[in-house]
């Protein structure tokens, strides 16, 4: 599912710099990174997500090779299949949670809207324990909930890779274990690989391998 | 596009505060310098045809500007009065129609006009209900001042008095309103006309009381000299005329010295209006002779200078407005940097974001031209009546 050779990264010359020789994820995987802050864990997902690119290297997503597609067709993969979780949920404070979990679709026109998402909407929404909230604006939700609902978020277009930014960073230890499970058994529903960036150890045993970026961390070997 | 439009206007609606006042200030931008021009435009339009419909004024020497708003507007100003006897002097020379105007006295918020019948006939103002001025005493009244008093035709009107504590000023009569006028869209609607002779009786010049020379009115009488009657003050003054005390109703004084506020002179035509014009120009003269329409067309010019500088002043305040509009709206953006990122990275072109943020502005600018369209309609719609309650602000 995910194949990263050679990867080198920097924003600038002479700063932070991330090398990663080799990393591969199956499909249907379980990958959680972990590192402490400023490792490279967010770097590594959003260079994943075809958000950044990288100086070196490749990174294919679904025998895609990143570097070789242009921005628009990258964005087109994105949207259609991979579904991006962030810590602060980044849900839009003016939608209602229903709007917020279609919102994919208003914003790109690659996806269509039609009968099969909304049953799919409702059907997650029942599943996460959001169906009551639907109509309700993310300021009238707890942590949690906002939580759940940005996982619904990203799963409403059925991706086949789920990228995970510490989607349980800002959450309390029983909110943490619950979105943990919904986004796991979303993830097994769905059959979808999932890449989770966490600094909380007490997350990784669901996990089937976990990548600690302070090997990556430094740039490639001389 | 239907989802642009969609989150547009989500976006809109949640901050409805903002919106709103966005719209309005906007709205307001528009509207200003719109109906400043309408209601300029229609109102010079107006002046002007009253102007140029009135062919000669004559007036005591003084300001033009004030003989005319007196004349044309029934404006009561401090203007000096002209002797009756004028009138006959202008019929005397046969080169045209004069009409007395006395305007002095109110009823309430509205002028009472003292003048003859020709005055109906000049402005080819019609009764709609009741008949034309015959007696002393009666009253015919605008279609606006007759709906703003509540009075139909057999009702009456009372004059309201200079002041209450100068017993020597004007004592209120009571006026038996006799007809309705048609509504003209002029400041004919909100006057209260009578002939000349009641404007003299409210003014105290004539006046009528019981008959002294009666037997029963001698408790009143303090000496005889033949004819001559000297009475105390217990002689009451009657406050209205009526078919029964009429008769005792008289003038103190001739005719020829009574007060006028202005002659309105229709000249025979073009010829008798040049004659008429150079009889009055002496500088020396106790009588000053005005053309309307020049005089109004001077008092526009000067409206027009000022005009020019409201818009300027609105236009000004325009840009600024416009310029902190933007800044709304770019101050905006910045604050949305973080949802316009979410968006990006869940995998929104660029291009679409800006489309989705242009069409909010967009709709804002949309709603603020509907807004201002709408107010504008009603400024069209009700532009007569809005004239018409600007003048009568004018007189209260």
């Amino acid at each position: 599912m995910i194949c990263v050779q050679n990867l080198d990264f920097s924003y600038s010359p002479g700063t932070f710099q991330l090398f990663v020789p080799r990393l591969d994820v199956a499909s249907g995987d379980l990958l959680a990174v972990v590192g402490a802050s400023g490792s490279g864990k967010t770097t590594l997902l959003n260079i994943m997500a075809g958000i950044l690119a990288p100086n070196a290297g490749m990174v294919s997503i679904a025998d895609s090779d990143l570097s070789a597609l242009t921005d628009r067709q990258r964005r087109h993969m994105r949207i259609s299949q991979i579904g991006l979780i962030f810590q602060g949920f980044e849900l839009l404070e003016y939608l209602t949670v229903r709007d917020n979990l279609l919102l994919p679709y208003r914003i790109s026109a690659v996806l269509e809207m039609n009968d099969d998402v909304e049953t799919r909407l409702e059907r997650l929404a029942e599943e996460t324990g959001i169906a009551d909230l639907m109509m309700r604006f993310p300021d009238e939700l707890s942590q949690g909930e906002r939580q759940r609902a940005a996982i619904c978020r990203a799963l409403i277009t059925s991706p086949s890779l789920i990228l995970a930014d510490e989607p349980t960073g800002n959450l309390d230890p029983d909110n943490k274990q619950r979105v943990l499970r919904v986004l796991l058994d979303q993830v097994a529903r769905h059959s979808a690989t999932l890449v989770m960036v966490t600094h909380d150890h007490d997350l990784l045993g669901p996990f089937d391998s976990v990548l600690d970026m302070r090997e990556y961390h430094g740039g490639p070997p001389i | 596009m239907k989802s642009i439009i969609f989150l547009a206007l989500r976006y809109l609606a949640y901050y409805r505060w903002k919106t709103g006042v966005l719209v309005a200030a906007i709205s307001v931008i528009l509207f200003l310098p719109l109906s400043l021009e309408y209601v300029l435009d229609h109102g010079t339009e107006r002046l002007r045809a009253r102007a140029q419909a009135t062919p000669l004024v004559l007036g005591a020497p003084g300001s033009a500007i004030e003989l005319m708003l007196s004349t044309l507007y029934f404006e009561s100003g401090n203007l000096a009065p002209l002797k009756y006897a004028l009138i006959d002097e202008i019929h005397e020379t046969m080169l045209g129609q004069a009409i007395p105007l006395q305007v002095k006295y109110r009823v309430g918020d509205f002028p009472v006009v003292g003048t003859s019948p020709d005055y109906f006939d000049f402005r080819d103002l019609k009764i709609t209900n009741g008949r034309r001025l015959a007696l002393a005493g009666e009253a015919v009244l605008g279609a606006l001042s007759a709906k703003e008093l509540g009075i139909s035709p057999g009702d009456s009107v009372i004059t309201t008095p200079d002041t209450v504590f100068d017993v020597t000023g004007t004592y209120p009569l009571k006026l038996k309103v006799v007809g309705l006028l048609q509504p003209t869209g002029t400041q004919d609607d909100y006057a209260v006309f009578v002939d000349v002779k009641t404007s003299w009786i409210i003014g105290g010049t004539g006046h009528g009381h019981e008959d002294l020379a009666r037997p029963e009115a001698s408790g009143s009488v303090l000496k005889r000299n033949g004819k001559d009657l000297v009475a105390n003050a217990s002689v009451a003054a009657f406050r209205e005329v009526t078919p029964d005390n009429m008769a005792d109703f008289h003038f103190h004084g001739g005719v020829a010295d009574f007060p006028l506020s202005a002659i309105i002179v229709v000249p025979r035509d073009v010829k008798a209006g040049v004659l008429l014009e150079g009889r009055y120009q002496n500088p020396n003269s106790s009588v000053r002779v005005v053309l309307p329409s020049v005089v109004i067309d001077n008092l526009l010019n000067t409206v027009l200078i000022v005009r020019q500088y409201v818009l300027a002043a609105i236009t000004f305040v325009g840009v600024a407005t416009l310029a902190t509009v933007a800044l709304v709206f770019s101050l905006s953006i910045q604050l949305r940097r973080s949802e316009i990122t979410t968006m990006m990275r869940i995998g929104a072109a660029p291009m679409r974001i800006g489309v989705i943020l242009g069409t909010e502005i967009l709709l804002v600018l949309a709603a603020s031209v509907f807004v201002a369209g709408i107010a504008m309609v009603v400024v069209n719609a009700w532009g007569d009546a809005l004239f018409g309650w600007i003048l009568m602000a004018g007189n209260l």
